[in-house]
């Protein structure tokens, strides 16, 4: 298929502007620009053709069936969409005096009111704009905390699962804290002997996925959190899998002082191919005076925004956050309202039934019952019949399904990671195991046809050595490289997928 | 065209899977083959400048496949007289040939006596066999 | 009720499959000690109509544009947003994809990324572009990230000039990033590069913004310059809609273009999701934050898209990564790419033309409403500040009792500019509206 850009002819266009009569304004010789961007020339239709086109080369949860383990894949209702585009919200300037705010700000405090009563914490800020600025968030609020403590110095550690996202190690990082990993035991919990080892006066907090990247919810929380509690250390709730236990089981509960909540997930932004997310973060009151600002608050029946936070961290993010997101996950969370824990018990619920369906059929590394998502292995297909969890998933698209995500976490080697999600219905449940199963049975008796899958796609795999060597990232116009004139090799390589 | 498994004679080996070719008071440095192996096909060198000083056990550079990057640890301390140009335009020769064409850096050794603490290839390939 | 699509009948099935007896039983591995023993204290559950008449209600009670004439901008701006781009927006297979992770699912995605990345390169006159940030402010501590390890240096300069956000979220950033940040303040409305140059040695980077936060021209090639000799990342803060006639970063000698996309493509959307941009010279690549899209063949020899230079990022670098960030903007990424095809170059230096042309005759009502420009010396791009004769939130105050909004007061983040009110004129602004707005602030 065409780039846009290679659809352009000179002399071309879509837009027209309203046309005044007014002199022109100069741009001084040595600031305006010499050579035209080279953007599409191109007339609307076929604009609309063109992205019309590349969606059809695209597979989204309207799609179909997308259990893409630890990404919450669930419906993204059309309402949501609607509303997020009333005037009142989308037409809104930031800077506009807060009388003529009110109802965005009355939106989001109520959506604060929610998330800090799903987490069982007490102050939240909608600020960060996804779920690792959410964690970037959390540690600085953990490095003001113990600077107004004196304790800056002193705490420099964080502490995080071997099964952790990556974007907790790199948070780390940026937040100027070293890391220290945990192991898993042989139940997939927390090696709570060395992490008796690891938590010591150095210790700043703890990152923690729960339930973890495996699915399953630490059978000893409560004595993790102690452990941190008694050496004065904060806890981070790493809030990407808690549609696993809305309502059900909260972080402030299960001892955790901050939490950032993926609003893309578990409450259903759609994803865009890749963002907008939205990662607010709710705190323990010990917490709150450090947030970012400005803080949404209520004041008799009118709302505000709060600058006056001397001990805050500042901004992580212009304004007040994404606020289209916003729209979208209030009006999810008012779609369950108080039965939010039917959205999570189905979700555990759906989640169960598939790993009972295919449990014999693949390896499965920690056998318990599993929350919202589990993780399989095909390390026995890999050894007997060398069909890889990358073959998997590309056959998988052969039979009309998203993939789930692989070679993640990096503790289970050759891991399929299932996530189905509440909204889906029985019947694809079962054609997803089948498949799954039918596939198994085709890497025993048929292997080729899985190593050369997916078959009906747009394209075949694609050769991502050579994209990473010739690092080909824009069209080069008249100087664009003709890839397809070298030769093609297979070389898609197993690429650990966290999301 | 990928090597098949070796691990020669002639050289020494840290147990963080490099290779040092011992010549007199200077010494070739790669990785082995079981470490290429590991990576897949590398995209990319980050070498260490010529004249930089590099310590034994310590990191003096990178290497990356599409999957995985990996520190380069350094079996022997030394001072970097020359780095592997080839390499470093296309890293796959260290996929091809790891301890012929593949060499990553030549250094100038400040510590000949270090080189008593590397393992020799039979001792490797246990460190290989328990991987 | 809800989402959820499960009948009686399945939910029994199923947990015969699974062999337990309840729902209830699924949770056994929650200790005792953490389960939630109440219902959740949430407002009541709605119907999709009685949900959208409870937002509708929500909507009425904010004062958009529709209901006020407007001159807001400082940072959010009120540009026409063409219909083909809420089309693109809800085609669902674009819509509810995440993250292109796997590519033969994803080519409609991935190809236009490597569109958009290849506009932003086009406007910024930049070798490689992420698939975007999270915003203009966050792109801006993102270059920090880049400069500090790409020149092992740990100073950040910033021009005052530049937006207060921007600036506000840099410093936020800087302690875990080890960084020190200084500010260069402005002259008239304007950085003087004489003041630049000192402040610049052993700098990392120098961050301005070009228009900057007055709406005022930089000497944006001498700024560059100062940063160069300095051994510094020249880094250009720049607005996507300004970039048909005013010369691109690249063409400057910036190493780093960053900038806040919202003008290109998105709604105000009371400040998001927008999408921040980011792109450099090509010696930056191994160290861009972020999502990269590049071109490859697959196994038949086809053109086809990858997400690459994926050894950069958390996901596999973990703590050595370049960034933590994962999801990004794709979406309103991908609506800047639709805006700028639909304007191409033309319509794209018309639009910078027309939001000058206006804010000049703006420039000239005011004045001869009796008003005073704040740096009259200057030429300026969309935006500029004007002297209200009084308080300026006093001015907006009164001004929005007769149905305008003048714009942005000044007072609030520069001491002694009180007085002060930064107007935007777009072009969805006609003389008509500029006329309006020169009778309400009328000082004669």
């Amino acid at each position: 298929m065409k780039l846009i850009f290679e659809k352009s002819q000179a002399g071309r266009r879509a837009g027209e502007l309203p046309r005044y009569e007014l002199p022109s304004a100069g741009v001084p010789e040595e600031l305006r620009r010499r050579e035209a961007p080279r953007l599409p020339e191109i007339a609307e239709p076929e604009i609309v053709r063109h992205f019309t086109e590349l969606s059809s080369r695209n597979f989204g949860i309207d799609t179909g069936f997308y259990p893409l383990g630890s990404c919450t894949m669930k419906y993204n209702p059309r309402v949501n969409e609607r509303l997020a585009m009333l005037p009142g919200f989308r037409d809104l300037h930031p800077h506009q005096e807060e009388d003529a705010i009110q109802g965005a700000l009355e939106l989001m405090w109520r959506l604060q009111e929610a998330l800090i009563e799903v987490s069982g914490l007490h102050a939240c800020s909608l600020q960060p704009a996804a779920g690792s600025q959410g964690e970037l968030t959390g540690l600085m609020l953990m490095r003001a905390y113990f600077a107004d403590r004196g304790e800056a110095d002193r705490r420099d550690t964080i502490i995080t699962a071997d099964t952790a996202h990556g974007t907790n190690p790199a948070s780390v990082t940026m937040a100027g804290y070293k890391l220290a990993k945990v192991d898993t035991d042989a139940r997939g919990n927390i090696n709570l002997d060395h992490l008796r080892e690891l938590v010591d006066e150095r210790t700043a907090g703890l990152m923690l996925t729960n339930p973890s990247t495996l699915g399953l919810f630490d059978e000893h929380i409560e004595e993790i959190a102690g452990i941190f509690h008694k050496a004065g250390a904060l806890l981070y709730y790493d809030g990407a899998n808690l549609n696993a236990v809305c309502g059900i089981s909260r972080p402030g509960d299960m001892g955790f002082d901050i939490v950032h909540i993926n609003l893309h997930k578990t409450f259903s932004q759609p994803h865009g191919g890749g963002g907008p997310g939205g990662g607010p973060i709710v705190v323990r009151d010990r917490l709150e005076p450090f947030l970012p600002v400005p803080a949404v608050v209520q004041e008799g029946e009118r709302f505000r925004l709060d600058y006056d936070r001397p001990k805050s961290i500042g901004k992580v993010r212009g304004f007040t956050g994404p606020f289209g997101v916003f729209v979208r996950s209030y009006a999810y969370i008012r779609s369950y309202g108080p039965r939010l824990r039917e959205m999570s018990e189905t979700a555990v619920l759906n989640a169960n039934y598939l790993l009972a369906r295919l449990r014999e059929v693949y390896d499965l590394p920690y056998d318990r019952l599993c929350m919202h998502e589990f993780v399989l292995s095909a390390r026995t297909l890999k050894r007997e019949h060398g069909i890889s969890a990358l073959d998997v998933a590309k056959r998988l698209m052969d039979y009309g399904f998203h993939p789930p995500t692989i070679y993640f976490p990096l503790v289970v080697a050759e891991a399929l990671m299932i996530e189905p999600t509440e909204t889906e219905a029985k019947e694809t449940l079962d054609a997803f195991a089948e498949a799954m199963i039918a596939i198994a049975r085709e890497a025993r008796e048929d292997p080729e046809v899985l190593r050369d899958a997916p078959h009906n796609r747009p394209v075949r795999r694609l050769d991502e050595v050579k994209a990473a060597k010739r690092a080909i990232v824009k069209y080069g116009f008249e100087e664009h490289l003709d890839l397809g004139d070298e030769p093609a090799q297979s070389r898609q390589l197993e690429t650990q997928r966290g999301a | 065209m990928p090597a098949g498994e070796t691990y020669p004679d002639d050289l020494r080996y840290h147990k963080e899977h490099d290779w040092a070719r011992i010549e007199g008071e200077e010494a070739v440095l790669g990785i082995t083959w079981f470490a290429q192996d590991a990576l897949g096909e590398l995209v990319h060198y980050e070498s260490p400048n010529e004249g930089d000083t590099i310590s034994k056990d310590a990191p003096y550079g990178e290497v990356e496949s599409v999957k995985a990057v990996s520190d380069v640890i350094a079996p022997l301390s030394g001072e970097v007289l020359q780095v592997n140009q080839k390499v470093v335009a296309e890293p796959e020769t260290v996929n091809d040939d790891p301890y012929g064409e593949g060499w990553l850096i030549r250094i100038r050794l400040t510590d000949a006596g270090e080189a008593e603490s590397l393992l020799d290839a039979d001792a490797y390939k246990q460190v290989v066999a328990e991987a | 009720m809800g989402y959820l699509s499960l009948t009686g009948r399945d939910r029994e099935e199923m947990l015969a499959v699974i062999g337990v007896a309840s729902v209830e039983e699924l949770f056994r591995d929650i200790p005792e000690g953490v389960r939630f023993g109440r219902e959740l204290d949430l407002e009541p559950a709605l119907a999709e109509q009685e949900l959208s008449r409870q937002l509708e209600e929500l909507a009425a009670r904010n004062v958009d544009t529709s209901k006020e004439l407007s001159f807001l901008g400082a940072g959010m701006y009120d540009h026409y947003v063409p219909a083909v781009v809420d089309t693109v927006l809800q085609r669902g297979e674009l819509l509810t994809a995440y993250t292109p992770y796997q590519p033969e699912m994803s080519q409609g995605v991935l190809q236009a990324i490597f569109e958009y990345q290849t506009a932003i390169c086009e406007l910024t006159g930049m070798d490689v572009s992420n698939a975007s940030g999270y915003d203009g402010t966050t792109v801006a501590a993102d270059a920090c990230y880049v400069a500090k390890h790409a020149t092992g240096r740990t100073n950040v300069v910033i021009t005052e000039a530049t937006n207060p956000q921007v600036r506000q979220v840099v410093k936020t950033y800087a302690p875990g990033f080890g960084l020190e940040i200084v500010e260069v303040p402005h002259r008239g409305g304007m950085t003087d590069p004489g003041e630049l140059r000192r402040a610049a040695a052993e700098a990392a980077c120098v961050i301005f913004q070009q228009p900057n936060f007055f709406g005022c021209l930089e000497p944006a090639p001498d700024l560059a310059a100062v940063a160069n000799d300095a051994g510094a990342i020249a880094v250009a803060h720049v607005d996507p809609i300004s970039l048909g006639v005013l010369e691109a970063p690249g063409a400057y000698g910036c190493g780093i273009a960053i900038g806040e996309g919202q003008s290109a493509g998105n709604y105000q959307s009371f400040a998001g999701p927008h999408y921040g941009f980011l792109a450099a010279r090509n010696e930056f690549i191994r160290r861009m934050p972020g999502r990269i899209v590049g071109e490859t063949v697959d196994t038949a020899g086809e053109r086809g898209y990858v997400l690459t230079l994926q050894t950069r990022e958390q996901h596999i670098r973990r703590e050595k990564a370049t960034s933590n960030i994962t999801t990004n903007q794709t979406l309103l990424a991908l609506a800047g790419l639709v805006h700028l095809s639909w304007l191409g170059p033309q319509g794209l230096k018309e639009v910078g033309e027309t939001c000058m042309s206006l804010g000049e005759y703006a420039k000239g009502r005011l004045v001869d409403a009796g008003l005073e420009l704040l740096f009259p010396e200057r030429t300026t791009f969309k935006e500029f500040a004007v002297r209200v004769g009084r308080n300026a939130k006093e001015a907006i105050h009164d001004a929005r009792a007769q149905g305008v909004h003048p714009g942005y007061a000044l007072g609030r983040d520069y001491e002694g500019l009180d007085d002060a009110v930064l107007v935007a004129v777009t072009e969805r602004r006609t003389p008509g509206d500029i006329d309006r707005l020169a009778e309400v602030l009328a000082r004669r």
